[in-house]
């Protein structure tokens, strides 16, 4: 698939920009100036964009706990993600929901979840609704390995087939389900497999290469929008901090393990592709690189000094 | 007696009862290898993989399980994460648990133990902090408790594993690293009886879970305004001993219950009711509840802060229904 090089070049700032997002909060965590539960994205960002960037406007996606990355894939701003992770009133909802909640149905994010294996049936309802409505929107759902063992995604994937709905699910097999290893919480190894209990493509894809994952989501998506039905797609992965806080990760992994990973970085891999095609100069890249950590520093500024909801917004949106 | 914190309790609860009953095991998310609040820690290493199963990400199927496994006859110890997840698995819990034994013509026999860690207070928001009790003593056929103290702890989990029916353990999460006196050897406290916290003649303060040691805060500084309150924890939801709560209020002749789940609906209504249609020949004022706001949990500190009921809201219910005496 040849990708235009002005979009090559947003696909990378967008990768940098979650790896940056996901460091400035850890750094926030740690700091003790934003609570709460985080989980997050980084080591992850080539699926995130990869799928993202096959969609327009008008398409959903379903995110999950892990779903700052998501969010700005699809066009979520730093500003009020950040805000919304300190409570405050500028946040995508105003502070009442926090990092697990993170919506904003005008970019097609039909939110973060804080229950896993909730995400995919919301995904082909959004899809239901585009078909209902004569559109050529598709829905695109993130789940992890662990949220595979859910009867919701399985339900919800056989309800995509039978009723053709415009549906890619995109599983995030980053080999762990909280501090369980994929081994130990299901017998499959290729997720991708269990399309076939539902007669639809699926296809396992090296996660940590954008372009893959763009070019195979993106078949999926075509297939969806020419009124196909749904596809699974699996992106083999890794995350880099705990499953949830800011440790390193060696709280259920092994060191060597995670250097493993972290030696096949989407982020030094996709960057290095660009260099080498000549997409990209080594000085534009460093530049795209400061340009995002000013626009995060700038976000996590705005945000901190975003107030909180006063007291009597408790019970605004309560409608009985 | 020695003391420990209440996660530790609840961990000598289930390691002593293990040890004396070959057919209980503990079962659920991370239980064995990496258990989410610490409660089970340790106990893999003892009991091996068999005692301690680790599940997949799994509440339909891991409740469908303790159903199975208990008429099956064994006695499972499930754990689920926080109480939010239950409601992804209720089928299990209301249609099929709770039903058994009364729909079988009491054939079935279900000894189960479902522990849910519950309540706010750590930014969570609102799919990681609610109190959903009253749902669960809404539906006949399953017992509730919500130990408050380390003590409590450990003699409501030991009864609740012996008790031959589902027992729902609701563990606020701010108890957890509480400390209290707990006795080395294992006891029971049988389910269905309260307990009086704290004795007190001019009004009685019925609080449940954490609401509990808010309510005690409270009691202090009514009692430097001259108000004796009698603060009294009921421990177990269903069954409930409302004649230890009775007997209260016909000596105070005030009551105000307490709870962090929202106020409609919620378990406070139940006692309210009971006490007005019992004892309303005793009321000199009417029965009031505390308890948290009609909307889900807010993630923004302040906004949470503002939801969660406190000691100054129960002082000021107390307040507002008892001349006060200087
Ligand atoms: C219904 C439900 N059960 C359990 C949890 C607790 N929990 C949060 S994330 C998680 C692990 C999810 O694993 P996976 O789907 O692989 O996603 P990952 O965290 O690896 O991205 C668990 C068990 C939850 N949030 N919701
Ligand atoms: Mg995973």
């Amino acid at each position: 698939m040849d990708i235009p090089r002005e979009k090559l070049i947003e696909m990378y700032e967008r990768m940098v920009t979650i790896r940056q997002f996901e460091e400035g909060a850890a750094g926030l965590m740690r700091d003790g100036r934003i609570k709460g539960f985080i989980h997050l994205y980084a080591g992850e960002e080539a699926v995130a964009v990869g799928a993202c960037f096959t969609l327009g406007k008008d398409d959903y996606i379903a995110s999950t706990h892990r779903g700052h990355g998501h969010l700005i894939a699809k066009g979520g701003d730093p500003k009020n993600m950040y805000a919304e992770l300190f409570g405050g009133r500028d946040g995508y909802c105003h502070g009442k929901g926090g990092s697990m909640h993170i919506a904003d149905l005008d970019l097609g994010i039909l939110g973060a979840n804080g229950i896993v294996g909730a995400g995919p049936p919301i995904a082909v309802g959004a899809a239901f609704a585009a078909q209902y409505k004569g559109e050529r929107g598709v829905s695109l759902c993130f789940f992890g390995d662990g949220a595979t063992n859910q009867g919701t995604i399985h339900e919800a994937m056989n309800m995509a087939a039978v009723l053709k709905l415009p549906v890619v699910f995109i599983c995030e097999n980053n080999l762990y389900g909280e501090y369980t290893r994929q081994d130990r919480h299901q017998t499959v190894k290729d997720i991708a497999e269990r399309a076939k209990a539902y007669a639809m493509p699926g296809v396992t894809v090296d996660g940590m290469d954008v372009l893959a994952v763009h070019e195979t989501v993106g078949e999926a998506v075509e297939r969806a929008r020419r009124g196909e039905g749904p596809s699974l797609v699996e992106c083999k992965t890794y995350r880099y901090f705990d499953h949830q806080g800011v440790g390193d990760g060696v709280a259920d992994r092994s060191a060597e393990e995670i250097e493993e990973w972290r030696a096949k970085d989407a982020i030094v891999r996709f960057r290095r592709h660009l260099i080498q095609t000549e997409a990209l100069t080594e000085a534009e890249a460093e530049d795209i690189d400061r340009r995002v950590a000013a626009r995060i520093e700038k976000a996590i500024a705005f945000a901190e000094a975003s107030p909180p909801p006063t007291e009597d917004e408790l019970l605004t949106d309560v409608y009985a | 007696m020695r003391p420990i914190i209440y996660l530790m309790a609840l961990n000598e609860a289930l390691q002593q009862e293990m040890e004396r009953d070959p057919t209980v095991f503990v079962t659920g998310e991370d239980v064995g290898q990496h258990p989410p609040m610490g409660v089970t820690l340790g106990m893999l290493q003892k009991f091996g993989p068999q005692r301690v199963v680790d599940t997949p990400i799994s509440e339909s199927a891991i409740l469908g399980l303790a159903v199975g496994a208990a008429a099956a006859g064994l006695r499972p110890v499930v754990e689920i994460m926080f109480l939010d997840f239950l409601f992804v698995a209720f089928d299990q819990v209301i249609n099929q648990m709770a039903k058994m034994r009364y729909m079988f013509g009491g054939k079935a026999k279900l000894p189960i133990v479902v522990r849910c860690p519950c309540g706010g207070g750590y930014q969570m928001a609102a799919q990681h902090s609610q109190s959903l009790e009253a749902m669960l003593c809404h539906i006949p056929g399953l017992k509730v408790v919500m130990p408050a103290t380390p003590y409590n702890a450990k003699g409501l989990l030991t009864a609740a594993i012996r008790d031959d029916n589902p027992v729902f353990c609701l563990e606020h999460k701010k108890c957890y690293t509480m400390a209290g006196d707990v006795p080395q050897e294992q006891y029971e406290l049988p389910l269905g009886i309260a307990e009086v916290k704290r004795p007190g003649s001019d009004v009685t303060i019925v609080a449940t879970s954490y609401m509990v040691h808010e309510a005690l805060k409270a009691a202090e500084e009514l009692a430097g305004r001259g108000i004796e309150a009698e603060v009294i924890d009921p421990r177990t939801l269903l069954p409930l001993d409302m004649d230890t709560i009775l007997k209260s209020v016909r000596k105070t002749h005030r009551v105000v219950v307490v709870h962090e789940a929202v106020k409609f609906c919620g378990f406070g209504a139940e006692i309210a009711a009971q006490v007005a249609e019992a004892a309303f020949d005793a009321l000199e004022a009417p029965p009031l509840r505390v308890a948290a706001p009609f909307c889900p949990v807010p993630f923004s500190a302040p906004l949470e802060e503002a939801y969660l009921p406190n000691a100054q809201n129960i002082v000021e219910a107390v307040s507002s229904v008892t001349p006060a005496k200087a």
